[in-house]
């Protein structure tokens, strides 16, 4: 598959790496949080703000913004199903049609395809799942988080 | 135990509400995304930020920043860990895991007799499949779950990865297919 120009065709430079590792959370809740970001780290307003347009455009990062904790803001689940191989592209392009649907992946198991799931509440997260299984015919086990055991500070870079 | 997308745990105020509907794809990256955000809403910067502080230190956002896209970044290998933990213990092993660095998630979640076992996930992002499956280990051996029973679905395709959109009832969605033009394909 061909690859567009990308950042990743180079190293990330000093900068690059500082805007992606330092501010997965405390992110500046400030009038101009590109300045108090500058400040932090050594750059111009200007400079933090272009540099995370470009990850943000180049898709080294989805947003800047919440990580909502789940069920607070809306219902969520984790769906779960056996799609035969020849139909996976199709399922799941008919998945993905859903706003609700946030993550969508094929996955080594009989169960193949997993996708998450979220709603301004239950009955309209059910009603999506029910909506999907009489789409393809196929069933949608339902797994919802019971208890949630991470305490989500970010992901912690390692650059080789 | 915790009540699973029970109407009484939501986020009620309005405001809150639109506030997250504006805010849930992330913020302008603008020179005041603050304010812009406040525009949209029709209210002010001011309120804006106290409620984002409001919701940061109630739990409600859980953090604010940078959302990393993983495999961009070169960690390819995402592996959606699952393990048999007795009820009894689940909270306990939870805990133990959820807090070890190379784990980025972990949930309890229900068994479903007959079609699906498992009751503890956790998710491992690693550059290599190696480098994930030694993590892995090295988690098992660091915990001592030698004995509990789990599989390891590495994923394949990425079919789809946005932010979670908690899309209102206002809001419409795609047409969808009709199973005529599913079963067509």
């Amino acid at each position: 598959m061909a690859q567009k120009e990308s950042i990743l065709d180079r190293p990330l430079n000093e900068l690059e790496r500082r805007l992606l590792n330092d501010f997965q959370e405390g992110f500046p809740l400030t009038s101009r949080p590109f300045r108090t970001i500058a400040e932090r780290v050594g750059c111009t307003e200007d400079e933090a703000m272009y540099t995370l347009q470009q990850l943000q455009s180049h898709q080294l990062i989805s947003r800047v913004g919440p990580v909502f904790r789940p069920n607070r803001v809306g219902a969520s689940t984790l769906a779960a199903m056996e799609v035969p191989v020849e139909r996976l592209q199709a399922v799941a392009d008919i998945i993905n049609r859903y706003g609700e649907v946030n993550h969508n992946y094929e996955r080594e198991h009989r169960l193949n395809l997993w996708f998450v799931v979220t709603a301004a509440n239950r009955e309209m997260l059910e009603s999506v799942l029910h909506e999907i299984e009489q789409i393809t015919g196929l069933e949608v086990i339902d797994l919802p988080m019971i208890e949630d055991f991470h305490i989500n500070l970010g992901f912690p870079l390692q650059w080789v | 135990m915790g009540m699973i997308g029970n109407a009484s745990s939501l986020i009620c105020d309005p405001l809150d509400r639109e506030l997250v509907q504006a805010i849930q794809g992330g913020l302008p990256l603008v020179v005041n995304p603050y304010a812009a955000i406040a525009e949209q809403i029709g209210t002010s910067e001011t309120e804006v930020i106290r409620r984002l502080e409001r919701l940061l230190e109630s739990g409600d956002i859980r953090r604010f920043g940078v959302v990393v896209r993983h495999r961009e970044l070169g960690y390819r290998a995402n592996a959606m860990v699952v393990w048999d933990v007795n009820d009894k213990r689940v909270s306990e092993i939870g805990r133990l895991i959820g807090c070890q660095p190379c784990v980025t998630l972990c949930y309890r979640r229900p068994r479903r007799p007959g079609r699906w076992r498992y009751n503890l996930f956790c998710m491992i992002h690693g550059r290599s499949r190696e480098g994930v499956l030694n993590n892995l280990q090295a988690l098992i051996r660091k915990c001592g779950l030698e004995r509990i029973e789990h599989e390891v679905l590495f994923s394949r395709r990425r079919f789809k990865q946005c932010g979670a959109r908690y899309v209102t009832e206002k809001e419409s969605r795609d047409p969808i297919p009709s199973v005529n033009s599913l079963t067509a394909e």
